[in-house]
């Protein structure tokens, strides 16, 4: 039988599989981060750092529902100095293990962006994200820079201009053209995409209590119900730009990411799929890949990336 | 699947709990394990875990402590419960002589314990601990599941003057208990859990933590280590 090797290369960073845990789940604390690492993940993903504390909304925050789940935390962190200390602890912890560290930074206004990694770099993190996209918190900033190309491009030269490090852009499927807003942030400096964050806002409402369930009314979808609009948007990006993407949203199996990654994915993002499956999640992820490349015999994950895109 | 993601039930009574907090019983029926909590939603305002004290009626025993709970005091019959859950891991109700060890409102989910253990014929031995005799929660329905009681209070105005670990330490250096369900302030569950080691009694607490989405993935209650208190939780092998 054929070795198989899942290792992906990601900005030239080794990740030992493709497996990356997504931002804004179980990212809060070094301890959780090294978690997620030994249960078996490629890279770890913190959750957003802004540049000052946020307690986030008042619960309900988080809510399963019958096509996965819906937040609205409210982008919670400990402000950037805080987080400092925070990513500097997870690097020590996840050295050892060979997991890179990816510190998710968000911030008001595009020259905060700057602002928020040139602190966070001082802990040096492998890689950042810049979540442009955070579709929970309109009321207090407007629209996420990632509804305009113009905006994303300005957030991410931000980004670009305070870090030496690979650059990741986490785009937004609530727009008419993905792609646009994609080739915006590469040629503003991206060395990464991350698509999708979550999808809507959308809204549950209580038909007893008559009112919206999250205490914000409405909240991003993520989990399985949103995987096909993930797997267009990755598929459609791949097309456009040349740099790689992770494909997140609703991966929630081993199958699951090698469709991303046949969509043109070079890592994938899972986040949702911890409360379904717990968080053995990774560690079964990568079985059912490897079982996958075995019945098909695929020897890399590189080898099935794009397939469907054809010759 | 409903159109909800909260059960819906009706209060049915109201009893006081203790001088200033209220045990709650509705007619909603769930199927829990005893350490097991539930996400109480008050439409507008804000969702909080609670241990249960029963799951059917679900019972659950609230002290004011902030906005919510405060609320949750003013319950009448006939008001409407919102819940998510049952969530966590709870107790696993071994050992053929437990000791329960309550400190102060921790003695609702070690309620729920004793009337399940008492139910399996087991001999209960509850340490039911409070500042002042106004805070002692839940007296009733431990001597309801015949359980022996040992009861301290720190101001000594009902039953023993101490704290409540003192009791535990007399109990287990006696040997008449094979294993210990805790539940309390941190600082309590550290002695007790000094105690389990120095006796070789094994032992399980339930511990509390800011919570928000209760089901293991926003990663707001981490005790430190990496565990969720709300997942892996919120009863950890001491």
């Amino acid at each position: 039988m054929t070795e198989i090797d899942l290792s992906v290369e990601l900005c030239g960073v080794r990740l030992r599989n493709p497996f990356i845990l997504a931002a804004g789940v179980l990212g809060t604390t070094a301890a959780l981060l090294e978690r997620v690492a030994r249960g078996g993940a490629g890279a770890v993903t913190t959750k957003s750092c802004g540049l000052q504390p946020r307690r986030g909304h008042p619960n309900p925050t988080v809510l399963p529902w019958e096509g996965g789940l819906i937040n609205a935390v409210g982008l919670a962190n400990p402000g950037a100095t805080a987080m400092v200390d925070i990513l500097a602890e997870a690097r020590r912890r996840l050295a050892p293990l060979g997991v890179p560290l990816i510190a998710s930074v968000f911030a008001e206004e595009a020259s905060a962006f700057g602002e928020v990694v040139r602190i966070l770099d001082q802990a040096e993190p492998d890689l950042f994200e810049v979540n442009i996209s955070c579709p929970n918190v309109a009321e207090e900033f407007g629209l996420p820079f990632a509804a305009d190309p113009v905006q994303a491009a300005r957030a991410t030269a931000a980004v670009r201009a305070a870090t030496r490090r690979p650059v990741i852009v986490k785009l937004s499927p609530n727009v008419a053209d993905i792609c646009a807003v994609g080739r915006a942030v590469v040629d503003a400096g991206a060395d990464a995409l991350a698509a999708i964050n979550t999808l809507g806002p959308g809204m549950l409402i209580d038909i007893r209590a008559r009112a919206p369930i999250l205490a914000n009314r409405t909240g991003g979808l993520s989990g399985p119900a949103i995987r096909p609009v993930a797997v267009r948007c990755v598929y459609e990006l791949s097309r456009v730009v040349s740099v790689p993407i992770i494909g997140t949203g609703g991966v929630t199996t081993g199958e699951d990411a090698v469709e991303m990654i046949m969509a043109g994915a070079t890592a994938v993002g899972v986040g949702s799929a911890f409360y379904q499956r717990g968080m053995g999640v990774l560690e079964a992820m990568a079985a059912e890949m490897r079982a996958f490349m075995a019945e098909q015999g695929f020897g890399c994950v590189s080898a099935m990336r794009g397939l469907a895109h054809g010759a | 699947m409903a159109p909800s993601t909260h059960l819906t039930g009706r209060v049915i009574r109201v009893e006081p709990a203790g001088s200033r907090g209220v045990t709650i019983v509705s007619d909603i029926r769930l199927s829990a394990q005893p350490g097991q909590f539930v996400m109480l939603w008050l439409p507008r305002v804000d969702e909080k875990p609670f241990s249960l004290v029963d799951d059917a009626p679900m019972t659950l025993t609230v002290v004011p402590v902030g906005p919510v709970t405060r609320r949750l005091q003013q319950l009448q019959p006939g008001d409407v419960l919102y819940v998510r859950g049952p969530l966590g891991r709870g107790f696993s109700l071994a050992g053929e002589r437990p000791l329960l060890v309550a400190g102060g409102s921790g003695a609702a989910p070690l309620a729920f314990v004793a009337s399940r253990l008492a139910r399996a014929g087991r001999r209960v031995t509850v340490a039911l601990g409070a500042r002042t005799a106004g805070e002692l929660l839940l007296a009733q329905q431990f001597r309801a599941a015949g359980a022996r009681l040992c009861v301290t209070t720190e101001d000594g105005s009902e039953g023993e003057r101490g704290l409540v670990v003192s009791a535990v330490e007399r109990l287990l250096a006696h040997g008449e208990c094979d294993r210990v369900y805790a539940c309390g302030p941190a600082p309590m569950l550290d002695r007790v859990a000094a105690l389990c080691r120095e006796h070789g009694v094994p032992g399980e607490a339930s511990y509390e933590a800011y919570m928000r989405c209760g089901i293991g993935v926003c990663g707001s209650c981490d005790r430190g280590d990496g565990l969720l208190v709300c997942r892996d939780g919120p009863v950890f092998d001491l």
